[in-house]
């Protein structure tokens, strides 16, 4: 069976810290990270390795930071 | 909540950040300017929305936009089209004045409801009757948020804002004004439809009401509107994240999501 | 040599209109001005395919005139006072996005509702303001039908040259008089338009904004100093008056569009008994033509103004003249037209004492 192996690359400086990524992820891959960027916003980054690639994330987040990579290996 | 304090980041595995994989990443049609929005405001995620449709139909150079003043008078600082701001409720006006020396070309507004549905109400009907052939996308967060969360039109009965800080007194304050069934009723109007962004199926469905609505203006076939139920998190006085919930729980029972007219049909 | 005709004053404005190659037009009935939007709707799209709609109130046909200048066409309205009161917002968000366009307002009596008789009263509105914010419109007065039409084609020239909005400052009387004009050829419709119109993004270059909105002090302020600087300009290139009889006035009539006409009336009586009265008429009345005023002022006795108002104008020429000589000023209100032989009496009494 195809298994879908997702990555993604979060753009933490312009993050607001919103958690609508971390809410919609079915895989709990995100969360809010200890430290704060430059805007004062503690961001959001990938906490577990575990990420498909359903793009659940890149499509709530507000602020478009959220690149997806989504390679099936068959 | 989870709590930030006790969370590692983990690595990125290279092999599958390759271009190839890339299935998602911003639309070239937003500049690179960072939001103005507050956190988790959907007024970003209908931009985003938006402007991926531009790119991906390809109409950068076909599309004018109007967007008066509301929290997103400055959506020109962040959609990379050509733009025109107006003044509080006058969008549909302004639109139909461009839509009418620039026939050809795509025309949209991005309103919300003060100026949408209370002080703009006249342009808004009677642009709809007249059939403009023009997008109007209608952000309805139940809160007027530029000016700080006074009432709006679309404020819930009983719901508090800083001019109902009681809680909307329908008796006194006049019911939620529910627009889009309104514009439904008129012949001119193509398409009616309540979206909102809330979740990622959501998102997916405004994004095809939106496209959607742009294949109905090339076709000619008139006004047509796609309300997007919001949030409007700073003047909820909620987390993003609460402010979805009251989207979902308070919002959108009152206003349903879905088509309300259809070319054609109902 | 044009083509001549006998006009009544609104339809030779909707007639240029037309003949300037205008691409939009977007109004409300009101009277005495009506006559434009049907006359246009009557003849216009047929004849050159321009875009005329009846907005469903002023507030609206400003704001679309607003939406289609910014798309670089050549747009107008036209309207009466009560009509030109609600369109101020719109005025002054086309003046501070900079957006050139002709607004006619075929003046009538107020305050409220008032007359529909015609009157001058809307003079402070068209040159001090009007709406919010410190901006001026480029205002032209004509006095006779001839001037609603050479106007039309002169305001859209200037509008375009200083990217700012023009108004007709006319009245109810020189929209209804008729009387014999020269009409200008037809103009083909524009094909090419400014670099900063919103027509679509063009590919490759910056997109293009139009907005009065500027939210950093410094930029704002910068803002309006640009302004500033453009109606400066107008002052010194756009003044544009009419005199007569001046060489050897010891007295001076003065007024704009229908007080110029009854001046001039005035001005025919004194001279039959051999009194030496000249006249000046301003025809922009925003820019002022302070200095053919400030010049004259030592060298006569006095000015008299005339106005159908309760006195507007005269306190520019006040403004012009300061101490260098008498300013008098007779006016009618209410939709009355003076008559010739009244203020003929009244120059009699103030400037030569009674007989
Ligand atoms: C003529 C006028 N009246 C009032 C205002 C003040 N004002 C600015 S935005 C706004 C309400 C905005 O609410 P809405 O349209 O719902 O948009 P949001 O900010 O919620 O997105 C008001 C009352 C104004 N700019 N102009
Ligand atoms: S792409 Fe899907 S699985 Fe991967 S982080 Fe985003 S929401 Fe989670
Ligand atoms: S949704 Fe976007 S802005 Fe919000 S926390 Fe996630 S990455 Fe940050
Ligand atoms: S005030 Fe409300 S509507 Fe405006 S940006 Fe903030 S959250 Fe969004």
């Amino acid at each position: 069976m195809a298994k879908a192996f997702g990555e993604i690359i979060i753009d933490i400086d312009k993050c607001k810290g919103c958690e609508l990524c971390i809410d919609s992820c079915p895989q709990n891959t995100l969360a809010l990270a200890p430290k704060i960027n430059q805007k004062g916003y503690h961001y959001a980054i990938k906490v577990q390795d575990n990420c498909t690639g359903c793009l659940n994330c890149a499509l709530v987040c507000p602020e478009g930071i959220i690149n997806v990579y989504r390679k099936i290996v068959k | 909540m989870t709590n930030p304090i006790s969370i590692n980041e983990v690595p990125v595995n290279p092999e599958i950040i390759q271009d190839e994989y890339l299935i998602y990443k911003k639309p070239s049609t937003l500049t690179d300017k960072p939001f103005h929005y507050c956190p988790g405001c959907g007024h970003s995620t209908v931009h985003k929305l938006l402007m991926e449709l531009v790119e991906e139909i390809g109409i950068q150079s076909d599309i004018i936009g109007v967007a008066p003043v509301g929290c997103s008078v400055f959506a020109y600082d962040y959609m990379d089209i050509d733009m025109q701001e107006a003044a509080h409720g006058r969008a549909l006006a302004v639109a139909t004045g461009v839509r009418r020396m620039l026939p050809d070309k795509y025309v949209f507004t991005y309103q919300g409801d003060g100026d949408l549905a209370a002080i703009g109400t006249a342009e808004t009907i009677h642009a709809a009757n007249r059939g403009e052939n023009i997008l109007c996308i209608f952000i309805n967060n139940g809160v007027y948020g530029m000016t700080s969360g006074q009432m709006a039109p679309t404020t819930l009965a009983g719901m508090v804002s800083t001019t109902s800080p009681f809680g909307r007194d329908v008796k006194t304050q006049g019911y939620p004004l529910k627009i889009g069934e309104l514009l439904s009723l008129l012949p001119g109007v193509a398409y009616v439809t309540r979206q909102s962004v809330h979740t990622p199926t959501n998102v997916r469905k405004t994004k095809k009401a939106l496209k959607q609505a742009l294949e109905y203006q090339k076709q000619g076939l008139g006004f047509c509107m796609v309300e997007v139920v919001s949030n409007c998190p700073s003047n909820w006085k909620m987390t993003p994240l609460e402010s979805l919930k009251f989207v979902e729980e308070k919002m959108i029972p009152f206003y349903p999501l879905g088509d309300l007219k259809v070319p054609g049909g109902k | 040599m044009g083509e001549l005709k006998l006009m009544k004053g609104n339809e030779a404005l909707a007639e240029a209109l037309i003949r300037s190659g205008c691409d939009g037009y977007f109004g409300y009935p009101i009277t005495p001005q009506s006559e434009v939007i049907e006359y246009l709707s009557r003849e216009a799209t047929a004849r050159t395919g321009m875009v005329v709609l009846q907005a469903e109130s002023e507030v609206a046909s400003i704001n679309m005139i607003y939406g289609a200048a910014a798309t670089g066409r050549r747009v107008a309205t036209t309207s009466s006072s009560p009509g030109i009161s609600l369109m101020q917002e719109g005025i002054s968000y086309i003046a501070g996005a900079e957006l050139p366009c002709l607004v006619v307002n075929v003046v009538r009596g107020g305050p409220g509702l008032g007359t529909i008789q015609p009157s001058q009263a809307d003079y402070f509105q068209a040159t001090k303001g009007g709406g919010h914010g410190d901006y001026h419109l480029l205002v032209l007065a004509p006095y006779n039908v001839q001037e609603m039409v050479d106007f039309v084609k002169l305001g859209f020239e200037l509008g375009e040259k200083y990217r700012n909005p023009v108004m007709i400052l006319a009245d109810g009387a020189m929209g209804q008089m008729m009387e014999k004009v020269e009409l200008f050829e037809q103009q083909t419709r524009k094909t090419s338009f400014a670099d900063w119109a919103t027509n679509g993004k063009p590919k490759d270059k910056e997109r293009r904004i139009i907005t009065s909105l500027f939210i950093e002090p410094e930029r704002m302020e910068q803002v309006n100093l640009n302004l500033q600087a453009k109606y400066k300009a107008m002052q010194e290139n756009e003044v544009r008056y009419q005199t007569m009889n001046t060489d050897d006035a010891e007295y001076i009539l003065t007024g704009f569009g229908l007080g110029s006409r009854i001046a001039m009336k005035v001005m025919e009586l004194a001279r039959e008994k051999g009194i030496k009265v000249g006249l000046i008429r301003p025809q922009t009345v925003y820019p002022f033509p302070y200095q053919v005023y400030k010049d004259i002022a030592p060298k006569v006795k006095g000015i008299l103004d005339i106005e159908m108002n309760a006195g507007q104008m005269v306190e520019d020429v006040r403004l012009a003249v300061g101490d260098k000589t008498r300013v008098e000023f007779y006016g009618r209100m209410g939709g009355i037209i003076a008559e010739p032989d009244e203020v003929f009496n009244y120059f009699e009494k103030v400037f030569l004492g009674d007989k």
